[in-house]
């Protein structure tokens, strides 16, 4: 199973002067994934992506990137690529002679045109950098890091600035990367991003990771969630909410009732909605679960550091 | 235990091709197309213009003979250029060349793409100094071409007054713009020194040029012989010695040296600055407190050992102007200048040891040491004339710059070296015994024989 690692970190420390980025972090990526890292500002995300990219040596901890052993400073392997803290671009070329002077750099000269295909650019390969939108230059910055035709790409927040249209085609490139026994670490402060795209996330507050693993194991984190509920009676099925065990009305807004109640509670809750001859329209989270499992995770980790 | 198959590290991108990187990200910035363009036209539009103008730049040195060669134009360019646009240049380029990256924010990117500093430092400082190259030449091939089409092919009056033939001029400019390189590199690798330890601030980009000006402020002022040598812009002066007969190779070597020591050991510091960036950090902008202390005190140390190191050479104090020098360089620059005007009269040839000049200076009343620079001075030359009787003597007011240059200004009688036209082969020009340029050299006169 450690064969199909990517990233295998363990215990990853790293100060800057007093500051503590990373304490103890242990990080697996398989192959072929997609791996979300998320968590607040300052939580050490990007400190963690610049340790892929070879950027920086941990100052504790092991770290094996492609199943190589990571020692020195610019010592990671071939086959990883990316960007930390926004795409390097040069505002004075144009997207073809940015990408062009990179394969140059690395000695091949071909693969631009497909790069910037991959990354729908073509049309805008002759204009110059500096006028590109943010998510343009993200574009153009995945597609620098798809000239190397890495096994492990590594972004920062690659959908900022993205409108909906680029978001799918940025989305559809790493997917299909991810299909290609890519793996692939990207962070975001959106969960919604994350959900449309991971299979696994490592959640990270003030430099410890607090969740590793599968969403929907990250999703059921949660005790209690507050839902929306819609029915054909809501005085009814305000009365059969109230006597489920598990189950507390939050907010009586009329038409809606929002109940807090964790998963078993509410299957019991929805059965016996369908006994009492109430049907259901509609039922959804208030807020994502992942979204609410996260905000739960972090909040206690910062209050605890505090 | 299982079998893994190692991933290779990944291929170190060698320095040519980091090196044509960071040329492509130059040669792409409309800042430095504009200085190529500036470089290789402006001083041949300059030097054209003004050859076909009445009025010459007589302050700038050569720029009295523009009209008779072509050959000043490209020296005329370099006095220029020393003052104001080598500096300007070396701030435009070497300067940006690592501030850029700060300021667009791409040194991650580029560490990921080249995986070695070290080779990063490289390519940078070759492409800057490569475009810095194109530039100086373009201002001196430019300068030449300029006057060589407006004027001519023809010869040079020396810094002495002594004729150089129009082969002899060339390898002469030549050589002269070879020197104002050495303190150019010397810039360069101070634009280099402020660009890692400076990061995005201006005051980075700004400082070969406050340095250069800082020098020319300092070259201004009365300072003993040895600190004025151990600046390293001093190469910028120091190339009129190859204008004198015999060449003046000692202050123009040490010159050349000194540059080429600050040159090396600025970019050498900056090279260790830069290695020693942490470009990790949350916040990486400039290299710290500790190299700019480190900055401003190497520099501050070495100028303290050159010094050291030449004041045996140049001597302990003293401006480096005394009387003997300046009789002996205004009776040279008189013979040979009278011989030109003898040719240009169309009288019977003489030569300089059959005029036995001599000279009497002055500086000032009769109290004041005659010794050091000021508009003070004043000389009677003396000459004699096969089978004439008589000794001819006319005066010269001198205004001596405390670099050595000197202005000589005919004080009478008018018709020795007062103004007057004649009639040259490149049209009317005044009489070139009317005011002329010399300059003393500050070093002790070496022993004749």
């Amino acid at each position: 199973m450690d064969t199909l690692l990517a990233v295998r970190a363990r215990g990853i420390t790293k100060r800057f002067g007093d500051v503590v980025a990373l304490d103890g972090v242990d990080l697996a990526v398989t192959q072929g994934r997609i791996h979300g890292l998320v968590g607040p500002n300052g939580a050490g995300k990007t400190t963690l992506l610049g340790l892929l990219l070879g950027l920086a040596v941990a100052d504790g901890g092991s770290l094996e990137i492609l199943r190589t052993p990571v020692g020195r400073a610019l010592a990671a392997p071939d086959g990883v690529a990316g960007f930390v803290d926004g795409p390097g671009l040069y505002p004075a070329l144009t997207a073809r002679q940015n990408l062009a002077a990179l394969a140059a750099l690395r000695g091949r000269a071909a693969g631009v045109e497909e790069a910037l295909d991959q990354v729908g650019l073509t049309d805008v390969a002759d204009d110059r950098a500096g006028g590109f939108s943010l998510g343009m230059r993200q574009r153009l910055g995945l597609a620098a890091a798809l000239l190397t035709r890495p096994r492990l790409l590594v972004l920062d927040e690659p959908s900022n600035g993205l409108d909906p249209a680029g978001k799918r085609h940025v989305h559809g490139v790493l997917r299909q990367l991810a299909a290609d026994g890519t793996a692939v670490v990207l962070s975001s402060h959106r969960m919604d991003d994350l959900e449309a795209l991971c299979s696994e996330v490592t959640v990270l507050a003030t430099g410890r990771v607090v969740f590793s693993g599968p969403l929907d194991e990250l999703a059921a984190e949660n005790g209690a969630l507050d839902y929306r509920l819609l029915t054909s009676d809501p005085a009814a099925a305000r009365r059969v909410a109230a006597g489920t065990a598990g189950v507390r009305v939050t907010d009586d807004g009329g038409e809606r009732l929002v109940v807090r109640a964790p998963v078993p509670a509410l299957d019991a809750l929805m059965v016996r909605l369908v006994q009492a001859g109430v049907a259901v329209r509609e039922l959804a989270p208030v807020v994502s679960p992942l979204e609410a499992a996260f905000l739960a995770l972090t909040d206690q980790q910062q209050v605890e550091a505090r | 235990m299982t079998t893994t198959t190692l991933a290779p590290a990944a291929p170190r991108v060698p320095v040519t091709r980091a090196y044509r990187f960071e040329l492509v990200k130059l040669v792409a910035q409309w800042r430095i197309r504009l200085l190529l363009l500036a470089c290789w036209l402006a001083p041949a539009v300059f030097v054209a213009g003004v050859s076909r103008q009445g009025t010459l730049p007589t302050d700038t040195l050569f720029g009295r003979w523009m009209h008779a060669t072509g050959w000043a134009g490209p020296l005329v360019t370099l006095g220029f250029a020393g003052s104001w646009a080598l500096p300007l240049l070396t701030s435009m380029v070497t300067g940006d060349v690592f501030a850029a990256e700060d300021r667009l924010g791409t040194w991650r990117h580029l560490l990921v793409a080249v995986r070695s500093p070290r080779r990063i430092f490289a390519a940078k400082a070759l492409a800057a100094l490569t475009v810095l190259l194109v530039l100086v030449t373009g201002l001196a091939v430019s300068g030449a071409v300029g006057g060589l089409l407006a004027v001519g092919n023809q010869p040079l009056v020396g810094l002495d007054g002594h004729l150089l033939s129009p082969g002899d001029a060339a390898l002469k400019v030549l050589l002269a713009w070879l020197c104002a390189l050495a303190p150019t590199l010397a810039l360069a690798g101070i634009g280099l020194l402020g660009s890692v330890a400076l990061g995005r601030s201006p005051m980075g980009l700004l400082l070969p040029a406050l340095v250069a000006l800082a020098m020319q402020l300092a070259q201004l002022m009365q300072l003993p012989v040895a600190v004025r040598l151990a600046l390293p812009g001093y190469a910028f002066l120091s190339w009129n010695g190859l204008f004198t007969g015999p060449v003046q190779a000692g202050p123009l070597l040490i010159g050349v040296s000194v540059a080429l020591v600050w040159a090396v050991a600025a970019t050498a510091l900056a090279r260790f600055l830069f290695l020693r960036r942490d470009f990790t950090g949350p916040a990486h902008d400039g290299s710290g407190r500790r190299a700019l202390v480190l900055g401003a005190l190497l520099p501050t140390a070495l100028l303290a050992v050159t010094v050291g190191v030449l004041t045996p050479t140049a001597g302990a104090a003293g401006s480096g102007i005394g009387q003997d020098k300046v009789q002996r360089s205004v009776a040279t620059a008189f013979a040979h200048l009278y011989r030109l005007q003898t040719a240009e009269l169309n009288r019977p040839a003489v030569t300089e040891a059959q005029l036995q000049v001599t000279t009497a200076c002055d500086k000032g009343s009769d109290r004041v040491e005659p010794e050091g620079p000021g508009n003070d001075w004043r000389c009677v030359v003396s000459w004699r004339l096969p089978g004439v009787e008589a000794t001819g003597t006319a005066v010269y007011q001198l205004d001596i710059a405390p670099d050595g240059r000197f202005v000589a200004d005919g004080d009478g009688p008018k018709e020795v070296n007062g103004y007057f036209l004649v009639r040259t082969s490149t049209g009317d020009a005044p009489n070139p015994l009317w005011q002329f340029d010399g300059n003393v050299e500050l070093l002790p006169a070496p022993s004749k024989g």
